[in-house]
């Protein structure tokens, strides 16, 4: 983004007053071009919230509530779903988040200059391999490495513990987390990535003036530095993790249940929505299916513009005072 | 008492980067788990006829998803119709005009929108297009796929433009020749190649969508007879074959799984020598 000292256009326009010279028209088809961008997202919201009207009215705020999920009765309740996706994210979290950290470490102060951009572009190949051929690697592979190994480890281990408990399938809650913290190490790990880059050297070299040893850097100067950018990276994988669909669908067990244990099958938001919005014949099923597909919209953007404000507001700060 | 501490600070440091290296090493296992299991179970599916005949009933031996390879074409020529005017223009608009709150503004919406997750895209278009035409079609199968690319071609096509120096726009305006022109002739030649690069990265990431497919293009055992009617697409086909309970069929997941990671890879390695390219020059 560098400023433009380029006025042609400008003083152009206050010669020619017309409208419809090509310059005007060309500009205005752009502007029009840029103006559906905005209104595809209003749209979106807006086709989204007046389809779960219905729903809205009638179960009120008891939809986020309501335990049981019944089409048959007409009971709706969206619990399950908000709790399978929100715990299979947070598991996701829990092991994407040091990995990413350390991945992000590596690649961006570690590692020899030689091997940093073909690391970095495996990493980013992760974030390229379809969701779905992800979920068919993990019905057939993960899966039965979980039920054969992690899960008896987990529970001889850490088998006190209720997360750690119960039958095991394999397919489940813990798969669930798995392969979305697989998923979304990508994602995490290259925008710390970036955010670590552009940490001013400055930083650096006054710490290891110091005495630092290169951990010492990375804790005093780079993470210090760089840590509201990390958190919006956090942010974004999170986004990523609550909407991911197909490749969770496949290896979570859709059974709608809240259950503490990591080994039962559980039930996300986006899943129900997938499996079920073809039996959803009558108003009011669609449009309760409707309605957590807007929570999740409305979710999934709220974390992205936080996530985005933080890395932009982050960069900025580092532009500024790489200039000084 | 200093140099114990000093040795400790040492061992530290190392642990700390071995960990660091412990970490991508975890990263990467499950990108090489899926590239093998995807190529070793999906190499000894692939045969001629998987590739250009219909899908057959489970327990028939042989059949292909030539239709879903067909299907999965159409849907990004379709997408591509969508996507590619949108996003360009757009793109030019925020590099060109868009110094300002506006051109602010509909910058974070795509980046906002680009992580919008694609079944609510795919919703969307269900409930905009399938609901009122009453029907399943490649159409709106195109329509939900256009409208994920439209952020990524978006900002891609920014960033290139703005990489097109200034010298060369004025030497165009030197000669007399219009803003508009400029733009299109000039500086977006000058851009191509960036502005292809985020196509094909586009394509890649639309390429192996599910999600949005379910609702709108659905998935068809045919060969592909009319916009208006199911297509399949090889997404589709991995997922329902996956989750069959069929041998046979699973086993031609894998093969289709193949195609499509090697559609997707080989798109993405290209683009990275089309970079590679442009910034020797």
């Amino acid at each position: 983004m560098s400023p433009r000292p380029f006025l042609f256009g400008k003083k152009e326009s206050k010669k020619v007053k017309k409208f419809f010279t090509g310059d005007s028209i060309f500009k205005h088809l752009t502007l029009i071009f840029a103006l559906l961008v905005l209104a595809l997202a209003l749209i979106i919201f807006y086709e989204l919230y007046s389809r779960s009207q219905p729903a809205i009215n009638e179960f009120g705020l008891n939809f986020l509530t309501e335990l049981k999920w019944d089409p048959v009765h007409q009971i709706f309740g969206a619990l399950p779903f908000i709790y399978g996706t929100v715990t299979s994210s947070i598991i996701a979290l829990i092991i994407a988040v040091p990995i990413s950290l350390g991945v992000a470490i590596y690649l961006s102060e570690l590692a020899p200059k030689r091997l940093r951009s073909p690391l970095s572009f495996m990493v980013e190949l992760l974030a390229t391999v379809p969701s779905v051929v992800y979920g068919l690697w993990g019905l057939f592979v993960m899966v039965p490495w979980i039920r054969d190994f992690l899960e008896p480890f987990l529970e001889s281990t850490l088998g006190f513990l209720p997360f750690f408990q119960g039958p095991k399938f394999g397919i489940g809650m813990l798969a669930g987390g798995i392969i979305l913290a697989i998923m979304i190490i990508p994602t995490i790990s290259a925008i710390s990535r970036e955010v670590m880059l552009a940490v001013p050297d400055t930083q650096r070299e006054a710490a290891f003036a110091l005495g630092a040893t290169r951990w010492e850097v990375i804790k005093i100067a780079v993470l210090k530095y760089a840590r509201t950018g990390i958190f919006g990276a956090i942010l974004l994988g999170l986004g990523r993790a609550l909407g991911e669909t197909m490749a969770v669908i496949m290896v979570i067990g859709n059974r709608p249940q809240i259950s503490l244990s990591f080994f039962e099958p559980a039930y996300t938001m986006s899943g129900v929505i997938a499996s079920e919005y073809i039996e959803a014949t009558q108003e009011i099923y669609l449009s309760a299916l409707i309605e957590i597909g807007l929570l999740l919209f409305i979710v999934t953007l709220m974390m992205n513009i936080l996530a985005r404000l933080l890395v932009w507001r982050m960069m900025r700060i580092f532009r500024g005072a790489a200039k000084e | 008492m200093i140099a114990k501490r000093i040795t400790r600070r040492k061992i530290v440091d190392k642990f700390v980067a071995s960990l660091a290296l412990l970490s991508i090493i975890i990263a990467i296992i499950p990108l090489a788990g899926v590239l093998v299991f995807v190529t070793s179970k999906g190499l000894s599916a692939i045969n001629l006829e998987f590739f250009i005949s219909l899908p057959k009933p489970p327990d028939e031996i042989g059949g292909g998803i030539g239709n879903a390879i067909q299907g999965t074409l159409i849907l990004i020529g379709l997408a591509s119709m969508v996507g590619l005017p949108i996003g360009i223009f757009s793109g030019i608009y925020l590099a060109e005009y868009g110094n300002n709150r506006f051109g602010s503004l509909v910058r974070f919406i795509a980046d906002v929108l680009s992580g919008v997750p694609s079944i609510i895209m795919g919703l969307f278009v269900y409930v905009v297009v399938v609901l009122t035409t009453h029907s399943f079609s490649a159409l709106s199968g195109g329509i939900a796929l256009g409208i994920m690319m439209i952020p990524v071609i978006t900002r891609t096509t920014e960033e290139s433009v703005k990489l097109v120096p200034n010298s060369i726009r004025e030497a165009s305006m030197a000669l007399g020749i219009r803003r508009w022109k400029t733009i299109i002739f000039i500086v977006l030649s000058t851009a191509k190649s960036g502005i292809i690069t985020g196509i094909m990265l586009s394509i890649a990431r639309i390429a192996g969508e599910t999600a949005p497919l379910l609702f709108t293009a659905f998935g068809s055992d045919l060969w592909a007879t009319g916009l208006n009617q199911p297509i399949s697409a090889l997404p589709l086909v991995i997922y329902k074959y996956a989750i069959s309970p069929y041998a046979s069929w699973q086993a031609q997941a894998w093969g289709a799984a193949f195609i499509l990671v090697s559609m997707v890879l080989i798109l993405n390695i290209g683009v990275r020598f089309i970079a590679r390219g442009r910034y020797r020059k």
